[in-house]
């Protein structure tokens, strides 16, 4: 896997052309088509607004709403692409079988499609920022930063689990599981405030999670500055800069695994 | 320019490739733990390849044949880099399209414009690529009215027409074809025979497996023979055509040890084991002058009257004797003896060939090419081709009287 092969004239078209047939089947034979990639995160933000800022109101934030917005829309885009990449190797079995050309295109181009809608969610957000009157300040040139933060991270993910996939098909409902716990370990719903008043230890160890760390970056960038962000939380460089190693250890640990195995795909399918 | 032309196409060398088959159904992490736990492997090695070196000759029409299961696809797919050998090594100069199955992904959901597409991309076009060609395309496939319509609603040959259209536009130096020929009508058979004479006529590089024995006949150069997973040999088309046919009577006869290519008849009656003193291998050798005893086992269904013919050969081909059984009588699964009392042949190595014939003394039913191989060996020195076994004496001259 040479670098200057990853984007070859013939790679590309590749690339595009699964992209593209990955939005055009995702919603087929639906009514609403792909209006639902919208309306998923939505509703599951309607719900989560519903009975955790209207009825145990947890919302002590400013703009709560779009603050759990925002929260629901990475998450969902981390959990897409993660999830789609994971079972994307597997799903291709029938042309991996039959063609050769590079497997890393498969998991690209899933994850692509997840960052495409992770685009149309934040049209929403922004739809909402503006019906909240939020203000934008200086920090929102930051924001990018972080989607490049979760996009690196899931896509590493990706790459690992899809490998995996192929050897145990247990893969699929463990990395469930753990979805599930991550979902409450990450400061999605709650205010990470509520966590530091009970124990700032706990807090400063979800905060570790360069998941955590990096939505709640994208809050504070996008929708206010009372977002406890990792620089808020943690007085040490070194602490900060943990959730970035564990993007990079992930990314490269993922990437090589997914190389080593890529070449008996084929077979093991 | 002239150093590409010597350069081969496709160049194989000494590739192994071998596979794990599970030995339970499942494949997921509970049965890996047990068979950890309990210390098994959890899975057999098949070994698909065995050493396998071949070169395929630029602008060359190759053909690949073999029985089922005797490793076409997995070389093949080998070929196309889709499996990796375990070990040896494949060069390929130049593009090389695989068409291990017409349409690959082809999805049902989709219309057939936008698989043209897909599929396109797969074989390394680009969207404006495909726009260029796309009526040339529809044209041949015959299915204008339907390419807006979903696949899943196209019959079966709609689909394979498709799909086989947009893989004759690919343009490559080296196209890699696994049986797409088997459906279709028949205008549409038509169809792929011209394409074929077609690209034999250009200078593509084309590899084909079959078992059609008349494609190999009519499009293949060269065409390699497959058996247990070896590669028996690369030969002209008619003689694959003999070897392949064969090798598919040939299921279960005790005599695999004979190079088939040197084997032919219609196998109603075979030989089942041939033996010189007794012995049916290994390094044979006999004294000249010792008793010399050939022995021939055949078998039959029916017990029919036979013919055995034997021929000593020497290594340059001259044919030293050549008995037959002719009036003896001798019937199909009887055990029959050739007895010489002295080996009369000079020092050499020779072999033997036997032959399996009707009464009628013309319908073969088995013949062997090199049966045996056996050395005759003497501490005297000798010339020419026999000893006559004569015996001298001598007396004074004059005194013949």
């Amino acid at each position: 896997m040479k670098l200057s092969n990853i984007f070859s004239r013939r790679n590309r078209i590749l690339l595009r052309e699964l992209v593209i047939t990955d939005f055009k089947l995702r919603y087929q034979g639906s009514v609403l088509g792909y209006a639902w990639s919208l309306l998923k995160p939505l509703f599951m933000f309607a719900i989560l607004y519903v009975v955790f800022g209207l009825l145990i109101k947890l919302g002590s934030v400013e703009h709560y709403s779009v603050y759990l917005l925002l929260g629901i829309v990475l998450w969902t885009f981390f959990a897409e692409a993660t999830n789609q990449g994971l079972s994307s190797i597997v799903g291709r079995g029938d042309v991996i079988r039959k063609i050769s050309f590079p497997k890393y295109i498969i998991v690209l181009s899933t994850t692509i499609s997840a960052l495409v809608n992770l685009t149309l969610n934040l049209v929403i957000v922004a739809f909402f920022m503006l019906i909240n009157g939020v203000t934008l300040h200086w920090s929102v040139v930051l924001f990018p930063l972080y989607i490049i933060e979760i996009y690196i991270l899931a896509l590493g993910l990706a790459f690992f689990l899809s490998a995996v996939n192929v050897k145990y098909r247990d893969t699929g409902h463990i990395w469930e599981i753990i979805m599930q716990a991550a979902f409450y370990a990450t400061p999605i719903i709650y205010p990470l405030s509520l966590v530091v008043a009970k124990s700032e230890f706990i807090a400063k160890l979800l905060m570790l999670n360069p998941l955590a760390q990096a939505i709640q970056g994208a809050r504070y960038a996008l929708v206010t500055h009372e977002t406890i962000t990792a620089a808020n939380l943690f007085s040490n460089v070194i602490y900060m800069l943990i959730p970035f190693a564990i993007v990079i250890f992930i990314f490269i640990a993922g990437t090589l695994y997914f190389k080593k195995n890529s070449k008996y795909f084929a077979e093991n399918i | 320019m002239a150093e590409n032309e010597i350069q081969p196409a496709i160049s194989v060398w000494n590739v192994n490739k071998s596979f794990h088959i599970p030995l339970e159904k499942s494949g997921g992490i509970k049965q890996k733990l047990i068979n950890q736990l309990k210390g098994r492997k959890g899975y057999r090695d098949f070994q698909a390849l065995k050493d396998m070196s071949f070169t395929v000759k630029k602008g060359e029409f190759f053909g690949i044949v073999g029985r089922n299961g005797s490793g076409k696809s997995t070389l093949l797919k080998i070929m196309a880099g889709i499996y990796t050998p375990q070990k040896g090594n494949i060069q390929v100069n130049g593009a090389l399209v695989p068409f291990i199955e017409l349409g690959v992904g082809f999805n049902p959901e989709l219309t057939g414009r936008e698989n043209v597409f897909l599929n396109g991309a797969l074989l390394g076009f680009g969207r404006r690529e495909i726009e260029g060609m796309y009526d040339d395309i529809v044209d041949f496939a015959e299915i204008r009215e339907f390419m807006e319509e979903r696949l899943k609603n196209y019959s079966s040959g709609m689909q394979v027409r498709l799909a086989f259209s947009i893989a004759i536009r690919a343009k490559s130096d080296i196209l890699l074809l696994d049986e797409v020929l088997a459906v279709g009508d028949e205008a549409f058979q038509r169809k792929c025979v011209d394409y074929f004479y077609r690209i034999k006529r250009s200078n593509q590089t084309v590899v084909l497996v079959t078992h059609d024995m008349t494609n190999v006949e009519r499009f293949c150069d060269r065409a390699l023979v497959l058996n247990n997973n070896k590669i028996m040999g690369i030969y002209k088309p008619a003689k694959a055509k003999m070897i392949y046919e064969q090798l598919n009577r040939d299921t279960k006869s005790g005599t695999d040890k004979f190079k088939l290519e040197k084997r032919w008849g219609n196998r109603e009656a075979i030989i089942s084991s041939i033996k010189i003193n007794q012995q049916s291998g290994g390094n044979i050798t006999v004294n000249q002058g010792d008793p010399f005893e050939i022995s021939v086992k055949t078998e039959s269904k029916d017990d029919k009257k036979i013919i055995v013919g034997l021929a000593f050969y020497e290594n340059d081909g001259t044919v030293m004797s050549g008995p037959n059984s002719y009036g003896n009588e001798f019937m199909a699964n009887e055990l029959m003896r050739y007895k010489v009392k002295s080996l009369p042949l000079n020092p050499g190595d020779y072999n033997l060939r036997v032959a399996l014939y009707a009464e009628d003394h013309l319908t073969e039913y088995d013949h062997i090419e090199e049966a045996l191989k056996f050395r005759v060996v003497s501490d005297k020195q000798c010339y020419g081709k026999v000893n006559l076994f004569g015996v001298w004496d001598s007396s004074k001259s004059g005194d013949e009287k």
